[in-house]
């Protein structure tokens, strides 16, 4: 009834190629828009922000680069920690090496180096597929943690290995370093998924999306119409790094204020954020945030339920949360295998033809 | 979605809300992952001790300690979490009990203005009070450890060490590189050769280290591991019939749970140690008594008088002394986080004070000044014993070589500083 195409005119170009053609899921996105951004920032605190809200935003543009790579062009990568890190170390050089120029433009300058990181790593999927690709770019993820744990460079000669973000300042509100205000951390990861979000949806929606779909769907048979594999390939990996890079930068500097490469970015991280795509579901924008959020506020609902209300001992509840979680992903995969996107989309179809059902 | 997030952070805020009253005490331990092994007894001796001084003392000056716990697994995340989830229940000083969340927390909880204690672990430059306002890591540091560990190798070798070849094995994060400025400063002052051989995270698999370590024959072997990886080196050095003797574990790596599973193989094996060990105290029969018996044990008991167990309890007997020293120079038994790190910061150890608390002769006697917020570094060193199953100090406690370790706590501390743009205090 409220949810259709008809009725709502377009009488442009414009109108007509729009991110959300339909009325309803325009308006629910400005909500959505203005309860983050108008809202939220007003009501939050620090734990809600180190808790919650941060953990989530950045691993949304992580989620959102991998599916890039895996969900839309088919090139399965186990390096997202790996190059998460390259990210971090460059944000953290370029931080500390030109302290006048502000952290945004080092944010970007950390995912371009990082797309050309992946760029590099992205080669062998040239000539190898699936499985194997997974492999090289496993070696990716090990080749880099070693790299930042072995060259004191990159930690610019810090006693234990660790990297500090110092504080950087956006419109004169520091943003990195200890005297942040929940909001101002808030509003910088928000607007980094924002403008992320927005370019990962129209560049999947445009011809470069459509390529990479192409070559994901059967390589062979994208290449006889015209889809150059080699440009389609390596673009996915440049684009999906460059996210990925921002988000590592992000993670860093702006989340962890501390870091070493193997405890942040080891490769328990390229699996978390392979999980949240796969549960979220592969191919799709809103199931890389969907998959964010369930894997980030999942073990944090568990555990304030579990220790904090029902006074459950830590390590049972620590214990219990590995159980919940492996066992919901089970779950998820075998009543849902195209996650929690697909969920989105069959209520989008019943939202059609409601309240008719036929 | 928002809604739900809403939702829950409304929850997590309620849930966070009671506990205002008490002494805070949070307790950022880990009874799961690979370094549980070491979590666990060092947690339950920290609520133990606190819930021996609520049953046997009703608490502190009065006022009941609450120490509630959260779950890290050593991950730095975890950690953050933990801190942001525990600080706005009035929580006087963090104890984190991990190098890496230390250094996380070391600039939020400065900017929170709680102190954090990192006794024995932690950043090691922080013993520099004038750029660290709020970490302490008294009473010893990894550096201290570093150079009583070399000393007494010396002494062994028959006073010098020219010529030796000192391998340090290593847990390959934060923590297992502390250590390294002071051994390199140490090989050049005391002319042996050093070479550093890392374990990475989690340490279940050591073949190709210890194969190196075959290869190169190395005099003394040093070791700087945790949880599990302490387990698998000592069965590894039996395995390859490395002297045990002239091999040494920091105080993280010395334990009972690390050695037993090697059996005879791992007698001799040393390790440094800031504390005594034995069960063989006054306060541990309390700890029975009030605690165990009544079924108000954070474990099951069976840990008490073990080498962590005991660290633990140590930790909070350090933690319970300063809170009675910030109620007397306040003159209210309800203190406040900056109460405590004053206090921290004006902290004596006196061999009084831990005869009065059932704990005498445990450590060493030290002081902490606003420059100096690591005391003098004293450290002993333990041998086990696989016959008679226990650890044993054989050396007194001795301290550290200040005039290695001043100057790189100098250079490491002016980095942090200059980096972070923080103004030298005590002048």
């Amino acid at each position: 009834m409220f949810y259709r195409e008809s009725g709502d005119f377009k009488t442009t170009y414009i109108d007509d190629d729009q991110t959300f053609p339909i009325k309803f899921d325009r308006y629910r996105y400005y909500a959505v828009m203005f309860v983050a951004f108008a809202i939220i920032p007003f009501m939050v605190n620090d734990y809600w922000v180190n808790a919650i809200f941060l953990p989530f935003l950045i691993y949304s543009i992580a989620a959102i680069g991998l599916n890039i790579l895996v969900g839309y062009c088919g090139q399965v990568s186990l390096g997202t920690g790996g190059f998460m890190a390259v990210g971090a170390y460059a944000v953290y050089k370029l931080m500390t090496a030109f302290p006048d120029v502000s952290i945004v433009f080092h944010i970007f300058a950390a995912g371009a180096i990082t797309a050309a990181v992946g760029v590099l790593f992205g080669l062998p999927s040239l000539r190898i597929k699936g499985f194997y690709l997974a492999v090289a770019t496993l070696a990716a993820q090990f080749f880099l943690v070693w790299l930042f744990n072995r060259v004191p460079w990159f930690y610019n000669y810090s006693a234990s290995g660790q990297i500090n973000a110092p504080e950087r300042t956006v419109f004169g509100e520091a943003v990195t370093g200890p005297n942040v205000n929940a909001w101002a951390v808030y509003l910088i990861c928000l607007v980094f998924v924002t403008i992320t979000a927005l370019i990962a949806r129209n560049l999947t929606r445009g011809t470069l999306g459509r390529k990479w779909m192409a070559i994901r769907d059967m390589d062979i048979a994208a290449e006889i119409i015209g889809v150059n594999p080699l440009t389609a390939k390596m673009s996915a990996f440049a684009v999906s790094s460059f996210f990925i890079g921002i988000s590592g930068a992000l993670f860093f500097a702006v989340y962890l204020g501390a870091a070493e490469t193997g405890e942040a970015f080891g490769i328990t991280k390229s699996f978390l954020i392979l999980f949240m795509i796969i549960i979220g579901g592969l191919g799709s924008i809103f199931g890389s945030f969907a998959g964010a959020a369930f894997l980030v506020l999942l073990p944090v609902f568990l555990k304030v339920v579990g220790a904090d209300w029902l006074g459950v001992p830590t390590d049972i509840v620590a214990h219990f949360q590995l159980v919940i979680v492996g066992a919901l992903i089970i779950l998820f995969l075998v009543l849902e295998p195209h996650g929690l996107a697909q969920l989105w989309r069959v209520a989008k179809e019943k939202l059609r033809l409601w309240p008719f059902p036929h | 979605m928002k809604t739900k997030l809403t939702a829950l952070a409304l929850g997590v805020t309620m849930a966070a809300g009671p506990a205002m009253a008490d002494l805070v005490f949070p307790s950022l331990s880990y009874r799961t992952g690979p370094f549980a092994a070491g979590g666990i007894p060092y947690a339950d001796g920290y609520a133990d001790y606190f819930t021996l001084l609520n049953q046997r003392d009703g608490g502190i000056g009065g006022e009941l300690v609450s120490v509630p716990e959260c779950e890290t697994a050593y991950n730095t995340e975890k950690g953050v979490e933990c801190y942001e989830s525990t600080k706005d229940a009035g929580a006087l000083m963090y104890n984190p009990l991990s190098t890496g969340i230390t250094y996380q927390l070391i600039p939020k909880a400065t900017a929170d203005g709680i102190p954090l204690h990192t006794a024995g672990y932690g950043r090691t430059s922080a013993k520099n009070g004038k750029i660290f306002s709020h970490v302490f890591n008294y009473p010893v540091n990894y550096w201290d450890g570093a150079s009583v560990g070399v000393n007494h190798f010396k002494d062994v070798a028959g006073g010098s060490l020219e010529g030796k070849k000192i391998t340090l094995m290593y847990f390959n994060g934060s923590y297992g590189k502390e250590p390294i400025p002071t051994l390199e400063a140490l090989s050049a002052a005391e002319g042996f050769e050093f070479n550093a051989i890392p374990i990475d995270y989690p340490g279940q698999e050591q073949k190709s280290q210890w194969l190196q370590v075959r290869r190169e024959k190395p005099d003394y072997i040093l070791f700087w591991g945790w949880g599990v990886m302490n387990q698998v080196a000592v069965q590894e050095a039996s395995n390859i019939r490395f002297p045990m003797e002239n091999f040494m574990g920091i105080w993280w790596s010395g334990a009972e749970i690390d050695v037993l599973p090697a059996g005879d193989g791992a007698h001799g094996y040393k390790s440094i140690q800031f504390h005594n060990v034995g069960s063989d105290y006054p306060v541990f029969d309390d700890i029975r008594k009030h605690v165990v018996d009544t079924g108000m044990a954070a474990g099951d008991g069976s840990n008490i008088g073990t080498v962590l167990y005991n660290r633990g309890v140590y930790a909070a007997f350090l933690a319970s002394e300063a809170a009675k020293d910030a109620q007397a120079a306040t003159g209210s038994s309800a203190i406040t986080s900056s109460d405590m790190r004053d206090a921290m910061e004006a902290f004596e150890m006196t061999e009084a004070k831990m005869t009065a608390a059932g704990l005498p002769d445990f450590g060493p006697e030290f002081s902490v000044s606003c420059e100096n917020h690591g005391g003098d570094g004293s450290a002993a060193i333990a041998q086990w014993d696989a016959t008679a199953m226990e650890w044993n100090l054989i050396t007194d406690f001795s301290n550290s070589d200040a005039s290695i370790i001043g100057p790189l706590i100098e250079a490491d501390s002016s980095a942090y500083a200059a980096e972070n743009n923080i103004a030298e205090r005590c002048n």
